[in-house]
């Protein structure tokens, strides 16, 4: 499996916010997890990349534990991250941010600067500019191809719709499918139930720091959804 | 025409300033880390390039170029084996370790080379000096401001046109993005440090060069490596060269109205910039 959590636990100083969550992607796949806010959706992310450091085993890369190495470390494995609010380094202009993505792990793939600039050709005209002056539909571009620049063999997005209008959610969804075309595994956190189903083939549901469901888009009703998401049945 | 000489002597004198401030400026930008021990660690590194001197008979410049590796070492492994321990939110713990960094390397270098104040010897250089008409200077503040120009370029080459640049750049944004990006900070501010300390050798080098130098100097160049730093705006290479002139210049009118008004003179300049100008004449837009 390329990527598994096991029993995974964090805690955030007294309180806890993740109570043995069990999650598997395999190679090429893309996955979803959805859930409320404070569900445990960010934390299980800051988990996977080593922004919060863990027992060794209870994250599993291609098999091996990986839960205590730091989140370079993490990345130079091949597991990017997408971060919630897209983090861009306002010193850096956008060409800049995408070329870090790549600096650190020089991977064979589809990705480059010229290809992430095709995906999504507005990042070409404006890769003088500085990441942060861009609207939050852009950045969102940028943050996606800052991660895509390594080449990963997984892609972490963190809330990628939040705080975007609805026809800029529509285009940046558009970009996945073809993410996965380069052989990327892709993880979606999604509040948006909708455009986590629409693009996963599998989907993770959680409820204040556990799974409460895990299922295929075609299998589950607006029902499970709702009682694994709320915790009550509609 | 005096006047025009004191500003002259006062620019080149702010060269000298420049370069204990670089390295201060370098790491306060990428790391946010004021290290107390700047100067002794210039004092430090004006004792190693004198042993090479006085110990194994090599020009001043060829002991400046072997001393410039130990000292990127000697950084490297501070960073990695001290001050990275102690950076994080709270800034009260570098301060105090910086802090007795310092005493603990102006005790050192007492016991190591007495109180005796020193020189590093240049030859036929320390009384050349060159007529360029309006002006006379000598050869050795010249060649200290040349260098000042040449070491804040090559800064600002390094910072906004390569790799490690942009990872300096981006760890000090955001150290914890930084790190989903594969940049280790901590190996990141260790790089820094160390480039830190071939800056330091190059200012010690001049220091040593124009002047006596003994183990208690190091806190008042740190003033002014200070100084420098915050008129120019904290994190900016080329402000910081502006505030070590500034530094300079008001320190050379000082003392050609009154002598004993020198040092002074160099602090009330730094003063009045704060008054009218608190981050700074060149505060970089993301702080």
């Amino acid at each position: 499996m390329l990527l598994e959590t096991r029993g995974l636990t964090a805690h955030y100083g007294q309180f806890r916010a993740l109570f043995g969550v069990d999650i598997a992607v395999a190679a090429g796949e893309c996955v979803a997890i959805i859930g409320a806010n404070g569900a445990g959706k960010s934390t299980l992310m800051r988990s996977i990349t080593g922004v919060i450091r863990n027992e060794p085993a209870m994250v599993l890369h291609w098999g091996e534990p990986i839960g205590a190495r730091s989140s370079a470390e993490i990345m130079k494995r091949g597991i990017a991250m997408v971060p919630e609010g897209r983090r861009l380094f306002p010193s850096l202009s956008v060409e800049e941010n995408l070329l870090i993505g790549g600096q650190a792990r020089k991977a064979d793939g589809p990705w480059s600067l010229d290809a992430v600039y095709d995906l999504f050709p507005i990042l070409r005209e404006r890769r003088k500019n500085a990441g942060t002056a861009l609207s939050g539909g852009q950045q969102q571009m940028v943050a996606i191809g800052r991660a895509l620049m390594s080449n990963p063999e997984l892609l972490l997005c963190d809330e990628i719709s939040l705080g975007l209008a609805p026809v800029v959610i529509r285009d940046i969804y558009a970009a996945l499918p073809r993410v996965r075309a380069g052989g990327t595994a892709i993880v979606v956190v999604e509040q948006d139930i909708g455009k986590a189903l629409a693009v996963a083939d599998r989907v993770y549901c959680m409820m204040e720091g556990r799974v409460t469901l895990v299922a295929r888009p075609a299998d589950v009703t607006r029902q499970d959804i709702h009682a694994a998401y709320f915790g009550e049945a509609a | 025409m005096i006047w025009v000489d004191t500003l002259a002597q006062g620019i080149l004198l702010g060269g000298l300033y420049a370069l204990f401030a670089a390295g201060l400026s370098l790491v306060f930008g990428i790391m946010r880390l004021v290290n107390l021990a700047h100067g002794d660690l210039i004092v430090f590194a004006a004792y190693l390039v004198l042993m090479g001197v006085t110990l194994l008979g090599l020009s001043p410049w060829v002991a400046a170029l072997i001393a410039m590796p130990l000292m990127f070492a000697l950084g490297w492994l501070l960073q990695i084996g001290v001050l990275n321990r102690v950076l994080g939110k709270d800034i009260l713990p570098p301060l105090l370790v910086t802090f007795g960094l310092s005493v603990a390397l102006q005790n050192g270098l007492l016991e190591a080379f007495s109180a005796d104040s020193r020189r590093i010897p240049a030859g036929s250089l320390e009384g050349a000096s060159l007529d360029l008409g309006i002006v006379t200077v000598g050869v050795m503040p010249l060649l200290t401001f040349v260098s000042a120009i040449a070491v804040i370029v090559a800064l600002n080459a390094l910072f906004y046109h390569t790799a490690l640049g942009r990872a300096f750049r981006a760890t000090s944004d955001d150290a914890v993005t930084a790190g989903l990006m594969g940049i280790e900070p901590k190996r990141i501010f260790a790089m820094a440090t160390g480039i830190a300390m071939v800056v330091v050798t190059i200012a010690a080098l001049y220091l040593g060069m124009r002047a006596n130098f003994d183990p208690s100097i190091g806190p008042a160049r740190l003033i002014y490596a200070f100084e420098a730093v915050i008129i120019g705006g904290l994190g900016s290479l080329w402000g910081t060269l502006a505030g070590g002139v500034i530094i300079g210049v008001a320190q050379t009118f000082g003392a050609a109205i009154n002598p004993e008004w020198q040092i002074l003179a160099g602090h009330i300049a730094f003063l009045a910039v704060m008054l009218l100008k608190p981050r700074g004449l060149f505060p970089r837009a993301v702080d």
